[in-house]
């Protein structure tokens, strides 16, 4: 009997675990459209058997699962805190994974907001820790933090010091230029440009054809070309040159009405060598209100077509990508269509490099 | 049988009937309460109260059993979303679930990502964002199934927001994700979330949502674009009836009680109840019937509509004639709701107004509730009360 017992014991432990691991297993396998949804399902009753002590392992479990799957655990998450008491949350463990920067970032935030909700006088008091988080969305919140303390000082010059760095340390745009204007009024000059690593002078080429706005899919011979700055190009009125833009635009906008004037139903092309210093993961943050095109070393990085909807914002689009040691070609694409409409002149594009915490890697050229 | 005599009875009689409110405009998608809900309502009654919600959004609430959900977005790139369950009789939050956006969050300050409204079959409830991540919960706030459809297709997404809310027919979620690059419907299996099927639809950006036609024991879906409405079958998303006349990409259709269906084209154009892969057969339009941001909304003989000058007016469904005209309190963006006597719409700048559309002569504002803060979204009403939302609050609207 008590043999029996015994085996059955484990019988249920072991199946507790393998429920477990199959249930993670399941996760860290989800894919694109919908697969792997089923497996998870199946998997899910043994979220039952999970207490809060497995809840460091399904956080860490986030390191493997791709932002689907980390939607998955955090659902598992609430469920196994509601379905043990309000104050079940291993706190110890949790801001190990909080500080532990081995961890994704999006498990050390995720960790984060589950100890805010449980234990904000914990999670608070590691804010401060946050200013040079890999993890942009911690790191803004300990930049937040620098910039009410900056805000709070009376004395100007404490207030330019505090805002400096607050401005070094902060990598969202909204806080970016948060601490600029601050410094502004105290009567410093900021190069907010540079400070953002925007490119501001670009090689450009147009216009091309983009009636009923089919240049947006037509390849033209820029697009074509391994080195597309190297030879000029037939455009829609004949043979094209190449011509230096540049902008000194606060948020460095490239205005493509500038070289071409005011015309509608065109295209043209913009071209930037990049100097990198080493082989990187980077962010290329695009933002235009124009349908467009990127490749960097003539690989395709996304395409968007659509034309005016909403302005023209920094970091609009974020894209994964890689930079090579030495010269990178970056090209871009820019469309015009034929609406008329006063909110529909703008033809622009705004553009820079940086590291994957949103740190601007600038341009040497 | 006395049984069921003595229950219909029942139901007749009881002046405030509960039903759940389980989608946009109400669970048949054409704005009307069932029962009755008394002019008189206030912010102070009993019944009545408000609670902070946690984050942006203009959806509207549903209401299933003794609970009322709604969707909200927070943080600084609006990428949290909230699901949020609440007791209907007090307001108590019962369940939240917060997960992350997995597409782009970029939206005109108006709107929000929380901007389509959740649906429900009485047994699930799903929950779309503007960042076209889909989320199946039990009432009970438990995961059934996710789907992030930008993160599936990157090119669905509209700069200035998603706002279409998804429709449920025949173990079927049947989602519009319509834009000026990539432009799909999808079936989503409400059992697993899986792809039954997906339909490349006209591009161009479209924040209409997909109206239920039921058609004898079946159930057709409508699907509104600028090139016009077409049904198709929800178990495989085959076209079956098209009007090809052009549509608005705001205001949504509604089907009238006669089965007419009632189109945002050319004003309003009213066509014959649609039958299996005929013609569209107009029986009206009137240009002088368009609608603004809001949908049509349906009582008996009636439709109504609410311009871009804050004009609400009553047409007769049959004929498009119109009955009357009533300058309200605008601007308004949400669509208004209606009982058999009364229609209730609130404007942006908070004002709810509650019309008396008794009569085809006249319609008559009976009340003006100012809840003091921007509203946008479209009511839900459950026994005898309103539920509307802010970016802020969440209200329970009570005689």
């Amino acid at each position: 009997m008590i043999k029996f017992s015994f085996i059955f014991l484990c019988g249920i432990t072991l199946h507790s675990l393998w429920g477990k691991d199959n249930l993670l297993e399941a996760i860290a396998q989800l894919g694109p459209k919908g697969g792997g949804n089923e497996d998870v399902v199946k998997h899910w009753i043994s979220l039952k058997q999970m207490s809060s002590a497995d809840i460091p392992i399904l956080l860490k479990a986030m390191n493997q699962a791709n932002d689907l799957g980390d939607n998955w655990i955090r659902a598992a998450l609430f469920e196994i805190l509601e379905n043990s008491g309000e104050n079940a949350l291993p706190e110890d463990e949790i801001v190990k994974i909080i500080k532990d920067h081995q961890n994704e970032g999006s498990t050390r935030r995720t960790a984060f907001d589950f100890l805010l909700s449980h234990s904000s006088q914990v999670a608070q008091s590691l804010v401060p820790t946050f200013i040079d988080d890999p993890e942009p969305t911690l790191r803004r919140e300990g930049v937040h933090l620098l910039l009410e303390q900056a805000k709070a000082l009376e004395k100007k010059d404490q207030s330019v010091e505090a805002y400096e760095y607050a401005l070094g340390k902060a990598r969202d745009v909204d806080q970016i230029e948060k601490a600029c204007d601050s410094l502004e009024e105290l009567g410093k000059s900021i190069d907010l440009p540079k400070v953002m690593g925007f490119i501001t002078t670009w090689e450009v080429i147009g216009p091309f054809d983009n009636n009923l706005r089919k240049g947006f899919g037509k390849a033209f011979t820029p697009e074509k070309e391994a080195n597309p700055r190297s030879i000029n190009h037939e455009g829609k009125n004949g043979l094209l040159k190449w011509q230096t833009s540049s902008t000194a635009d606060r948020l460095g906008l490239l205005d493509l009405n500038q070289p071409f004037g005011h015309i509608k139903e065109v295209l043209c092309y913009a071209y930037h060598e990049f100097e990198a210093s080493m082989d990187q993961s980077v962010h290329f943050r695009i933002g235009s209100k124009n349908a467009w095109k990127l490749w960097v070393n003539n690989e395709l990085i996304f395409a968007r077509d659509e034309y005016h909807r909403g302005g023209t914002r920094v970091d609009q689009f974020v894209l994964d990508g890689r930079l090579k040691k030495g010269k990178n070609k970056i090209l871009v694409k820019v469309c015009q269509n034929e609406q008329t409409e006063s909110w529909t002149k703008q033809w622009e594009f705004c553009f820079r490099v940086t590291d994957k915490s949103g740190t601007p890697i600038p341009s040497p050229n | 049988m006395k049984i069921s005599t003595l229950f219909a009875t029942l139901l007749l009689i009881h002046p405030f009937a509960s039903a759940d409110w389980q989608g946009f405009r109400g669970t048949l998608g054409n704005g009307k309460i069932e029962g009755k809900i008394s002019p008189d309502l206030n912010l102070t009654s009993s019944k009545s109260w408000n609670i902070a919600l946690p984050g942006r959004g203009l959806s509207s609430p549903i209401i299933i059993d003794n609970l009322i959900l709604v969707t909200a977005s927070s943080g600084p790139q609006q990428s949290n979303l909230h699901i949020l369950a609440y007791n209907v009789g007090n307001g108590v939050l019962a369940w939240e679930r917060i997960f992350k956006a997995t597409g782009r969050t970029i939206c005109h300050s108006k709107t929000s990502v929380a901007a389509s409204t959740m649906v429900s079959n009485g047994n699930v409830v799903v929950a779309q964002f503007s960042s076209n991540d889909i989320f199946c919960l039990d009432l009970n706030g438990n995961l059934v199934w996710l789907r992030g459809l930008t993160f599936d297709y990157p090119n669905i997404a509209n700069g200035l927001g998603m706002s279409s809310s998804p429709v449920t027919a025949k173990g079927v979620l049947i989602t519009q994700v319509e834009n000026d690059a990539d432009s799909f419907t999808f079936g989503l299996n409400i059992q697993n979330g899986t792809t039954l099927w997906k339909k490349t639809r006209p591009r161009g950006a479209n924040w209409t949502s997909p109206i239920v036609l039921d058609q004898n024991s079946d159930r057709w879906i409508g699907l509104q674009s600028k090139e016009g409405l077409t049904f198709i079958n929800p178990s495989n998303g085959n076209e079956i009836w098209s009007y090809h006349e052009g549509a608005s990409t705001i205001p949504s259709s509604v089907v009238a009680e006669n089965k007419m269906v009632l189109i945002p084209s050319n004003g309003l154009t009213a066509v014959k109840e649609p039958t299996l892969h005929s013609s569209p057969i107009q029986k009206w339009t009137n240009n002088k019937l368009s609608p603004g941001t809001g949908s049509p909304a349906i009582s008996g003989d009636q439709v109504f509509v609410v311009n871009r000058a804050n004009v609400l007016t009553s047409a007769s469904v049959k004929n498009g004639e119109i009955n009357w005209r009533l300058r309200i309190k605008g601007p308004v963006s949400a669509s208004p709701v209606t009982t058999d006597q009364l229609l209730f719409i609130f404007s942006e700048e908070g004002i709810g107004q509650v019309i008396d559309i008794s009569s085809t002569k006249e319609g008559k504002v009976l009340k003006e509730l100012d809840l003091q803060d921007t509203i946008l979204c479209t009511p839900a009403a459950d026994n005898g009360s309103l539920f509307v939302r802010s970016d802020k609050k969440l209200w329970k609207l009570s005689p």
